[in-house]
């Protein structure tokens, strides 16, 4: 690290240990927050995804008005999305992650109708054949089957939260946007980078255990994907979500 | 709902509109920067998807730079940028920043539409003896199309998402009357920016969506079968790519 002692703090490097070392409490800290919003920004999103997507499935009426609504949502910027929400909440975290779940259902209905959809259409009559209730089906053979297309919604809306998150700092619950925007005010370049860092890995490490939470969840996907891996250059786990993506676009 | 009617009384009020302040400044700005904006990362990301869609190389990269391009706070970048040494140059940092932002959609949608070209239309034009130039203009971009113009949409919409965020760090445009209504403490303001910012962003989706239509509705004439292009209008991530800002 660049600088010893304090000299990086007072020449105001980009890299600077000293600044680490000194306010790792206010690095955890927002880093914390910035976990709890896309946490519950993703979590929320998926509660209200789920049954949305279903009724979006089950009545063709619902499919336009809810694709159509969740669209014109993402298409807002998110400063203006936050701003909006203001009035309603006032300067509180419920804002930035109301906001955020908002964003996160379009892709989070997206991916749960095209999951559903591509359920091949005889393990279903298979398991009405075994006596399966509507609601045994869709837990017990729709939902392991639309996992994988389900899971890469999941990890785009988390990767995406993690960096809208950042816009927070307006209404001053941005997680480790908080820092940058102090950081940009008060001129600590180290502040903004070793925050901006963060919140990159931060994407990174929630990409990286979604799709491990993945694998270990459908364990019957592994082998062909391997295989169909080995044909395409470059990593088959990388190129997952850009195709489960198109797939569901198409569909 | 006092909200609601004081948002109105602030868009109502005329010198909230004119001025260097004023709406119809801030909408100028906002203008001038998304289409400056656009058209470079057009230049720069078109011509490079269409040569790596036609050679077949770079696939890995479109899907890293688009997961890339996903998962880097463009806030972060922009405040990056104004505190970096290009910050002195006074619209730089935002012009750049906001073209870094544009060229994922706009590679990953023209490099997919290229690749999903039917390989055997391409054989036979190539048959025909067509040469690599031709085929890319002739075959390739023109079926490329319905994707190419989703990447520019996605982008448009892109960019006038992180205008609005450049505004936080110093830019110009709409966010600033956004930014100024929280200075202020002057809710009805945010408000009413934020309204004018939504609806920026609807109409330029909009416009694009009845762009991309008119263009398939003329090329199905046309042609007959070209609507059997893989990859129709608006068939690609198109929502999911488009606004990360």
């Amino acid at each position: 690290m660049a600088g010893q002692g304090g000299n990086c703090l007072i020449d105001n490097d980009w890299i600077c240990g000293e600044y680490v070392r000194t306010r790792s409490h206010e690095l955890v800290d927002a880093t914390l927050q910035h976990i709890g919003i896309t946490l519950a920004s993703v979590g929320i999103g998926l509660l209200v995804a789920f049954p949305l997507a279903l009724a979006a499935r089950r009545w063709r009426g619902v499919a336009g008005p809810v694709l159509g609504l969740t669209t014109v949502l993402y298409t807002v910027p998110s400063l203006a999305m936050f701003s909006l929400l203001v009035p309603v909440f006032g300067l509180s975290a419920a804002v930035v992650v109301t906001g955020l779940v908002l964003y996160s259902l379009t892709i989070l209905v997206r991916n749960i109708l095209a999951g559903l959809a591509a359920v091949p259409e005889e393990a279903r009559e298979a398991a009405r054949g075994m006596g399966y209730g509507p609601i045994r089906l869709l837990f017990g053979v729709e939902l392991p089957l639309a996992l994988p297309a389900v899971m890469a919604g999941v990890r785009i809306a988390t990767v995406s939260t993690v960096s809208l998150t950042t816009v927070g700092a307006l209404t001053g619950y941005g997680g480790l946007g908080n820092l940058i925007y102090e950081g940009l005010h008060s001129v600590f370049k180290a502040q903004v980078l070793t925050a901006s860092v963060l919140c990159v890995l931060l994407a990174v490490v929630a990409d990286v255990l979604l799709l491990g939470l993945q694998r270990l969840l459908t364990p019957w996907a592994r082998k062909p994907r391997a295989r169909r891996g080995a044909g395409r250059s470059g990593g088959a786990g990388e190129a997952r979500p850009a195709r489960n993506e198109r797939k569901k676009a198409v569909a | 709902m006092d909200v609601v009617s004081r948002t109105w009384t602030w868009l109502a009020t005329g010198s909230h509109w004119s001025g260097p302040d004023g709406v119809w400044h801030r909408l100028a700005e906002h203008l001038e920067l998304t289409v400056v904006c656009l058209a470079l990362s057009c230049a720069v990301a078109l011509p490079l998807a269409v040569v790596l869609g036609h050679t077949g190389r770079g696939g890995a990269l479109a899907v890293n730079l688009s997961n890339a391009g996903r998962a880097v706070p463009t806030f972060a970048v922009l405040v990056l940028l104004t505190l970096g040494p290009l910050g002195t140059y006074d619209s730089w940092p935002t012009v750049i920043a906001l073209v870094l932002f544009a060229i994922p959609p706009l590679l990953t949608n023209a490099y997919v539409g290229m690749r999903e070209v039917d390989r055997d239309v391409v054989e036979a034009a190539r048959g025909m003896g067509m040469s690599g130039r031709q085929v890319i203009g002739r075959v390739e971009l023109p079926l490329a199309m319905p994707l190419v113009m989703t990447g520019v949409r996605s982008a448009a919409v892109q960019v006038v998402a992180t205008v609005s965020i450049a505004a936080i760090v110093g830019g110009g445009g709409l966010g600033r009357i956004i930014t100024a209504g929280f200075r202020l403490t002057d809710t009805p303001q945010v408000v009413a920016g934020a309204v004018l910012v939504a609806a920026l962003a609807l109409v330029v989706e909009g416009a694009f969506v009845l762009l991309e239509r008119w263009l398939g509705r003329r090329r199905r004439r046309g042609t007959a079968g070209a609507d059997r292009i893989p990859g129709a209008p608006g068939a690609d991530a198109g929502p999911v790519t488009a606004s990360a800002a």
